[in-house]
C-alpha cells in the first residue's frame, strides 16, 4: 500500500520544519519534501523604519547567527551612506567587524558540531535517541562537551567585546562601528586565563578536526556516500580567490569545478540570482538565472566555500584545505557529510583569524565611521556560517526603508537539502517494511549536515520538534512518530 | 515667620522651602518620586500620573500638590509602586514600544521605569495601534508609535521668538503630537539634539546617528533611574 511519512519537526536544527516522504505500493520513495512551516515577514515590517535601525532590527531574525544579519545589513547601509562596498571603511571599522564576524563563525560552527551533530558521530545514527543528544554527550564524553561549551563561550566573548552584547549587539553602524577594542579587551581575548585565550582555541580547533577525520577514517564509506549528489556551489571570495567570509565578489563553480559565475559585484546580485516560490514551503528556491530553475540551483555554506575558493589565507587552515582538496583530487566535493569536515576547517580558520586580528594595532584606532555621497540603494552580502547571505535595502529621501529583500543562507540551500532528504530516504527506506527511528534520524542527519536555520530562512518564530507520519497516497495516516 | 516647612515621606523628615511642590521638596531631600511628564520648563499638570503619592489616605499627584507642614506622605510602598507599574504597562500596551531596535534604548525613561518597577510582560493586552512615522524633517524623525503625549517637546522646544516646533493634533484617542512642517524643515542640529534629549522615550530621534553610542555605556545601562536623586 502506498504510504506517506512525515517527520515533524526536524530536530537539532534551528527553527521548525517537517519532512514528508511518499512511498509507492512497492515501498519505493516516490517523492520527498522538506517543508518549512514557519512564516515571519521581516522584509515587510522594516518598511517605513529609519534605515539605521535595520542592523539592530533585522538581526532579531535569529539568536544563533544575529551577527551575520547585523553585518550584512550594516554593509548594505554602508553603500547607502556613501561608505563604499566593503573597502571604504576605516581600518578599525573593517577589522572590528571582521573580528566580530570571526567570533560569530567560531561560536556558531562550534555550536553546530559539538551540540547538534556530535551525538550522531559519538553514538551512531541508530543509537537510542534518549542518549543521542547533547545531554548524552555531557554524560559520556565530558571532556569533549566541556571543550565545546568553552569554545562557544570564547566566540561569544569576542562578539561581546566587539558588538556590545553576546546576542543582538549594536557594534556595526552605517559607515563603520561604534567602538574600538580597548587594550584590556584585547589582552583578555588574546591571553586570557586558560582555556579562554586565542592559542587554546586554535589548539582545540585542530583537535576537533582530528576527531572528525578519525571518525571519517573509521566510517569512510558511509560518510562519503551519505547524501552525495552533484551540484553547483556558490560563495563570496576575495578578488584574488582567497576565502573571505566578510567581503568579496560572488563566484560559482559547477560540479566539475568549472567557473560558472565569477567576479560578480554584490550590488548586482539580482541580475544573476532569481528566487522561485513553491506552494508547499515558506522557503523560496534560489537559482542562477542564466542556468534556469532546473540546472541553476546551488549549494552554499562550508562545503561550497571550500569548493569555490582557491586558498585559505591562514596557514593551519590552508594545510587542512589542501588535504581536503586532495581527497577529491582538486574537484568539487559533493558529499553532504563533508560539510562537517569543511565546517571544522573554517572553525580553525576563524580561530587563526581571531588571533591575527587581536594582534593588529589598528583595532585601537579611533576613526570609527566614514560617510560620503548618500545613495538610495544598497546591497550587503556576507558569508554567514550557513552560507551566502544577501541583504538588499532601498531608502527614500526621508531616510525610511521602502524595500527590503533578504536571501538567507539556508534559503540558498533549500534545493540541496531537499535533494539530500530524497537521497537519504531512498537509501534508507526504499523497500523497507517498517520505518524505524534510525531511518528517520538518517533523514535528519542529512538535513543537519547543512546546519539549516529555518527561522532565519523563512523569517518565522521557531520551535524545534520533529514529527514523522506514514501516510498513504490518499493522505490517510498509517503510522506516525513524534520526537 | 519661618520660610521652611517640615513634613514626612515614608517616615523620613523632609525640610523644604514654603511654596515648593511635594516632588520638588522630595528631590531636594534625596527622595525619588518617578515622573515622565514633569520636566524643567514644563508647567506641572499631573498628566502621566507616575508621581502619584498618598496623602492622608488620598491619592494625589506630587508634581501639582504644594508641600504643607505636617503632611504624612506614602511614596515607596507596595500599593503605590503597583499602581505605578500598571501605568507603565498601560503606556507600553497603548503604543508600539519595541525596545530592541529603538535608538533610545538605554537612555529611555519609560524603559528605565519599566526596569525599576520590574515590569516583565504587561498584564494588559497590547493594542498594536497603527501609527505614523513622520520623517519629513531633515533633522529628526517623529515616531508616533512611541509617543506618550507628555508634552515635554511642546513646551520646551521653541524658536528664539518662542514659536513651538511641536503641537497637539486631533482629539481623544486619536490625539498626537505633530511637528510644524515649516519649522521642522529649518530645524538646527542643536534644536534636534535638544528635542531628542528632552523626549523621555524614542519618539523624537535625531537622524543619521543611530546606535553610535554603544550598549553598556548609556545612561540607564549604568544606573537605575532615580539613582541620581537617591544618591
Amino acid at each position: 500500500m502506498p504510504k506517506k511519512i512525515t517527520i515533524e519537526p526536524v530536530t537539532r536544527v534551528e527553527g521548525h520544519g517537517k519532512v514528508t516522504i511518499k512511498l509507492d505500493d512497492e515501498g519505493l520513495v516516490r517523492e520527498s519534501r522538506l517543508h518549512i512551516v514557519e512564516f515571519r515577514g521581516f522584509e515587510r515590517f522594516v518598511q517605513g523604519r529609519p534605515y539605521w535601525e535595520a542592523p539592530v532590527l533585522v538581526q532579531r531574525l535569529c539568536g544563533i547567527c544575529p551577527v551575520s544579519h547585523h553585518l550584512a545589513a550594516a554593509k548594505a547601509l554602508d553603500v547607502i551612506v556613501g561608505a563604499g562596498t566593503g573597502d571604504g571603511l576605516t581600518a578599525v571599522g573593517d577589522k572590528m567587524r571582521r573580528l566580530m564576524h570571526m567570533g560569530q563563525f567560531f561560536q556558531s560552527h562550534v555550536l553546530h558540531f559539538f551540540h547538534l551533530s556530535s551525538p550522531d558521530f559519538l553514538f551512531g545514527i541508530n543509537a537510542d535517541p534518549a542518549i543521542r543528544n547533547v545531554i548524552g554527550v555531557i554524560e559520556h564524553h565530558k571532556d569533549l562537551a566541556v571543550q565545546g561549551v568553552m569554545m562557544r563561550k570564547y566566540g561569544q566573548e569576542v562578539i561581546f567585546h566587539t558588538a556590545g552584547k553576546k546576542i543582538h549587539g549594536t557594534g556595526a553602524i552605517p559607515g563603520g562601528i561604534n567602538k574600538n577594542l580597548s587594550i584590556a579587551e584585547r589582552d583578555l581575548l588574546l591571553n586570557g586565563a586558560a582555556p579562554l585565550n586565542a592559542d587554546q582555541m586554535v589548539e582545540w580547533s585542530v583537535a576537533a578536526l582530528d576527531f572528525f577525520k578519525a571518525y571519517h577514517k573509521s566510517n569512510q564509506t558511509m560518510v562519503d556516500t551519505f547524501a552525495e549528489f552533484e551540484s553547483n556551489h556558490l560563495s563570496l571570495v576575495r578578488k584574488d580567490g582567497a576565502m573571505d567570509l566578510y567581503n568579496g565578489v560572488l563566484r560559482a563553480v559547477d560540479t566539475n569545478g568549472n567557473v560558472i559565475l565569477d567576479d560578480v559585484d554584490c550590488q548586482d546580485y539580482d541580475k544573476y540570482i532569481e528566487e522561485e516560490v513553491r506552494n508547499w514551503s515558506y522557503m523560496k528556491f534560489p537559482y542562477l538565472k542564466h542556468l534556469g530553475k532546473e540546472k541553476g540551483w546551488y549549494r552554499v555554506g562550508p562545503l561550497a566555500r571550500l569548493n569555490v575558493c582557491d586558498f585559505i589565507p591562514t596557514p593551519l587552515a590552508q594545510k587542512e584545505f589542501e588535504e581536503f582538496k586532495a581527497y577529491t583530487h582538486g574537484k568539487p566535493n559533493n558529499m553532504s557529510l563533508h560539510y562537517h569536515w569543511a565546517r571544522l576547517i573554517e572553525t580553525l580558520h576563524a580561530a587563526e583569524e581571531i588571533r591575527n586580528l587581536l594582534n593588529d594595532p589598528d583595532l585601537q584606532n579611533e576613526d570609527l565611521v566614514v560617510k560620503g555621497e548618500r545613495l538610495d540603494r544598497g546591497v550587503g552580502v556576507i558569508e554567514a556560517p550557513r552560507g551566502t547571505l544577501f541583504h538588499h535595502y532601498e531608502v527614500n529621501k526621508d531616510d525610511q526603508i521602502t524595500m527590503a529583500n533578504l536571501i538567507v543562507s539556508t534559503t540558498n540551500n533549500n534545493e540541496p537539502m531537499n535533494r539530500a532528504v530524497n537521497h537519504t530516504a531512498k537509501s534508507f527506506m526504499n523497500g523497507q517494511k517498517e520505518i524505524t527511528e534510525g531511518m528517520m534520524n538518517a533523514v535528519e542527519v542529512a538535513i543537519r549536515a547543512y546546519d539549516p536555520c529555518l527561522s532565519c530562512a523563512t523569517h518565522a518564530m521557531g520551535q524545534m520538534p520533529l514529527e514523522m507520519k506514514l501516510v498513504d497516497l490518499n493522505g490517510n495516516v498509517i503510522d506516525s512518530k513524534i520526537k | 515667620m519661618s520660610n521652611t516647612i517640615k513634613f514626612k515621606i515614608d517616615g523620613k523628615e523632609i525640610v523644604a522651602e514654603y511654596g515648593k511642590t511635594v516632588i520638588e521638596a522630595a528631590r531636594e531631600n534625596g527622595v525619588y518620586i518617578p515622573t515622565l511628564c514633569n520636566f524643567a520648563g514644563v508647567p506641572a499638570k499631573g498628566g502621566c500620573r507616575m508621581c502619584t503619592i498618598k496623602i492622608n489616605n488620598r491619592f494625589m499627584t506630587s508634581c501639582t500638590t504644594p508641600a504643607a507642614a505636617g503632611m504624612e506622605i506614602e511614596n515607596d510602598t507596595p500599593e503605590i509602586n503597583a499602581l505605578r507599574k500598571s501605568i507603565i504597562e498601560l503606556l507600553f500596551v497603548s503604543g508600539n514600544h519595541f525596545c530592541p531596535s529603538c535608538e533610545k534604548s538605554g537612555n529611555c525613561e519609560l524603559q528605565a521605569l519599566a526596569y525599576r518597577y520590574q515590569m516583565m510582560v504587561p498584564k494588559y493586552p497590547y493594542s498594536f495601534p497603527v501609527k505614523e512615522v513622520d520623517a519629513s524633517s531633515p533633522k529628526i524623525i517623529k515616531d508616533q508609535n512611541r509617543c506618550v503625549l507628555c508634552q515635554r517637546c511642546m513646551k520646551t522646544i521653541k524658536t528664539e521668538s518662542g514659536e513651538r516646533y511641536f503641537a497637539f493634533s486631533k482629539r481623544g484617542a486619536d490625539l498626537e503630537v505633530i511637528m510644524d512642517p515649516e519649522l521642522a524643515e529649518k530645524m538646527t542640529d542643536e534644536i534636534a539634539q535638544l528635542a531628542m534629549d528632552n523626549c523621555p522615550v524614542g519618539s523624537i530621534i535625531k537622524k543619521e546617528i543611530g546606535f553610535a553610542e554603544p550598549i553598556g555605556t548609556r545612561k540607564y545601562d549604568k544606573e537605575v533611574i532615580g539613582t541620581d536623586i537617591e544618591g
